[in-house]
């Protein structure tokens, strides 16, 4: 199990980016629901990292409803990613349209990850002020 | 039984009237790995040196597995539960590999001749070759072997990965990252490599001038720092709102700015302002380095 890669100087703490893999392989059909994952050991040997680090990142998915933690037998892809299928294949025809729409506006590759980069980065800020 | 391995409150160490470690705090708990930072002459060495009593005090204390470290040696049985392996990776030169490991081993009861093994053959280690003969990555793995073996709880490294090659410094450092998990050893390293500390700490301490400037886990403090690239179209910023703002660097419209505690005020802020325009980086560990103890 090779395909995950991190890097360490990027400034992302390594969990997200580890959380953000799963996801991805999630998402383009490389782990389906109720393949197992590396255990903690393993992964942390295997990409050299902190095995605290790895058991962050399987938490969090956990939490999410991505991964489900079996006691002692590990991490496995959870039944529920189906639902995430669905709802990422609807969300991915609203964007395929949209960056259409702004591309036939003139709007350049750039600009429009630029845009929706400032969209989610608003909406990050607007949401940590109110749990203040 | 404490949860904290390594702690020292106000540790202070002077040599001839200059204080090389003044007032340090470090809390390293069970199970991680610590990264110890400073630049040369920031008080590293002399707090690793401290901490396993090869030198005194002058004032404040240091704890290992709760337990005072005091005289120049500490207690037989406290030192049993340490492993350490030096920056200058000093062993006698005269004697093999298999000579050394004889030597050390009736010290400990406890000796793991699993790990004897394991890391004879990870490092590649000739039985029968003189130390003196070893390279730098074959001297760290024997040092790593015998600092190990004695079923250490606690290890310290002081520059472990200085002049190893890459490959050399990977296998290092795997074998580090397992031993949290497998043994449930506590690992507390000094390094210069700040994408090696990014890749296997946990915690970090930065300390400049013999105190700690920055310390926590490194997934916190990750979160907490952003780089904030702001835009101002229209000239520059107002005076009032970069007062809030540390770490500010400004070339014609653009401030560049390393935040800390207030970065979701400050973009709120400024995108209250008209004609602006801000975008947030994630921060490396290397960057809150230099922007704390860099030259500027």
């Amino acid at each position: 199990m090779t395909f995950f890669r991190l890097n360490a100087s990027s400034g992302v703490p390594l969990y997200l980016q580890l959380m953000e893999q799963v996801k991805h392989a999630v998402e383009t059909g490389a782990l389906g629901p109720g393949d197992q994952l590396p255990t903690i050991r393993a992964l942390a040997q295997e990409l050299v990292m902190n095995s605290n680090t790895v058991v962050r990142a399987y938490r969090e998915l956990e939490h999410e409803g991505i991964v489900e933690l079996r006691h002692g037998l590990g991490a496995f892809i959870s039944h529920s990613v189906e639902e995430r299928h669905k709802l990422m294949r609807k969300a991915q025809t609203v964007v395929q349209s949209t960056v259409e729409r702004l591309r036939s506006l003139g709007a350049t590759e750039e600009e429009i990850r630029r845009l929706f980069e400032n969209e989610l980065s608003a909406i990050h800020s607007e949401r940590l002020v109110e749990k203040q | 039984m404490s949860n904290i391995i390594v702690e020292t409150k106000g540790l202070r160490k002077v040599f001839e009237g200059r204080p090389a470690v003044d007032g340090l705090d470090l809390r390293v708990e069970a199970g991680s790995i610590f990264g110890f930072l400073g630049r040369n002459g920031a008080g590293k060495t002399t707090t690793i040196r401290l901490l396993l009593g090869f030198l005194r005090a002058g004032s404040g204390e240091a704890r290992l597995f709760g337990e005072a470290v005091s005289g120049p040696v500490g207690g037989v049985d406290l030192r049993r539960r340490i492993g350490f392996v030096s920056e200058s990776k000093h062993l006698y030169p005269y004697m093999t590999v298999r000579q050394i490991i004889r030597f050390t081993r009736p010290f400990f009861p406890g000796w793991r001749d699993d790990l004897e093994r394991r890391y004879l053959e990870i490092f590649d280690l000739p039985p029968n070759r003189k130390i003196s003969a070893l390279s730098k990555g074959m001297r760290t793995g024997l040092m790593l072997l015998l600092a190990i073996s004695h079923r250490a709880e606690l290890l310290i490294l002081d520059e472990p990965t200085d002049g190893l090659d890459p490959a050399v410094t990977e296998i290092l450092l795997r074998e580090l990252v397992a031993l949290p998990a497998s043994e449930g050893t506590t690992i507390f390293f000094s390094s210069h490599q700040l994408t090696e500390v990014d890749q296997i700490a946990d915690h970090v301490a930065i300390i400049h001038l013999g105190r700690t400037v920055v310390s926590g886990a490194l997934d916190d403090l990750k979160g907490q720092y952003q780089r904030l690239r702001v835009v101002f179209q229209h000239g520059p910023p107002p005076v009032s709102w970069l007062e809030g703002a540390e770490h500010v660097r400004q070339e014609g419209r653009t401030v560049s700015i390393l935040a800390s505690h207030n970065v979701e005020a400050l973009v709120q802020q400024a995108r209250s302002l008209p004609g602006v325009s801000v975008e947030r980086h994630p921060v490396s560990l290397k960057e809150i380095f230099l922007e704390h103890v860099g030259n500027n």
